[in-house]
């Protein structure tokens, strides 16, 4: 195959597969949140805090592949460009 | 849609040496901080006015979170990693001017500001160690982990490099994909995103280098 054509599908994969083990990482850490939140409504601020860096931090991964399909569209080593 | 995001932008020459957008941006907003900071405490007193009580309350707050991860003799730390926060949060939130982009979202910036933990790292840990305690915490707990913890050094830089990057320039490149598709009234609540995001970024980027820097430097509970 094409090497482009390879680098094309390996970034949709990429992106494609990358994005669901965080998309259920988020899920569950903002369910945790929410039943924490609901149990002490006084901490919310603490939770809220923590939760957005948690998700950030989770989300991190998702940019990483999508870091590795911006490499292989736009700045890929082994297509000369 | 044929803007490559890992394309550096040339504005000009000075001499020999490419001047890039960010670089421009990042002198802007340099320029501006000190700025800020000479006009509220230039004539600093007992009983400040506006600007200074506002600096004030900035400091005091980034002293007391600076204080809450290392610990004890965090004072040291407030200024590298109170600019730091500074600098990230104006640098991520200058994408809201019309016109300009955010230099973070360019690979050289978070690679520049990742760099300067690294570093600060090691000079915190070896000053305030000694060489050999210091290099020694590399062999702990068992000097069978030596080349993970070594390797860890190095990719947690790495990381941090690539989740600002990534985090600010994926954020840029979906706008770009919005506005591409849908005119004028949707991209806004992603632009309000975009400051929330910048901020968290900056937030996070700061946390980890005071916890690197705290752990290096062996009096905090990171260890």
């Amino acid at each position: 195959m094409d090497i482009h054509i390879v680098s094309i599908l390996g970034a949709a994969v990429a992106v494609c597969f990358g994005a669901i083990g965080p998309a259920l990482a988020e899920g569950r850490a903002i369910a945790a949140a929410m039943e924490a939140i609901a149990r002490q409504p006084e901490s919310a601020g603490t939770i809220s805090r923590t939760l957005f860096v948690g998700l950030a931090m989770i989300e991190t991964m998702a940019i990483y592949c999508l870091v590795v399909a911006l490499l292989l569209l736009y700045a890929n080593p082994f297509a000369a460009a | 849609m044929h803007a490559n995001p890992l394309h550096t932008e040339i504005l000009f020459h000075l001499g020999p040496v490419p001047i890039a957008e960010a670089v421009v941006t990042t002198w802007v907003i340099m320029a501006l901080l000190v700025a800020v900071s000479w006009l509220g405490l230039r004539k600093a007193a007992i009983d400040p006015g506006p600007l200074q009580t506002a600096l004030e309350v900035v400091i005091e707050t980034i002293s007391s979170q600076v204080a809450d991860i290392m610990g004890k003799g965090s004072v040291q730390f407030v200024p590298l990693i109170g600019t730091l926060f500074l600098f990230l949060v104006c640098a991520n939130l200058s994408a809201v001017f019309p016109g300009v982009r955010a230099p973070t979202a360019h690979i050289e910036t978070p690679a520049a500001l990742a760099a300067i933990v690294f570093l600060s790292v090691h000079y915190y840990g070896v000053r305030l160690r000694g060489w050999a305690a210091y290099v020694a915490h590399y062999t702990r707990p068992t000097p069978i982990l030596l080349p993970l913890n070594i390797l860890s050094e190095i990719t947690r830089t790495f990381s941090m490099m690539i989740r600002l990057f990534g985090n600010m320039m994926s954020h840029e490149f979906v706008l770009a994909i919005v506005a591409f598709l849908a005119g004028l009234i949707v991209p806004i609540p992603f632009l309000a995103l975009g400051i929330l995001v910048g901020l968290i970024q900056a937030y996070i980027f700061t946390v980890l280098a005071a916890v690197y820097i705290g752990a290096a430097a062996g009096n905090t509970a990171f260890e």
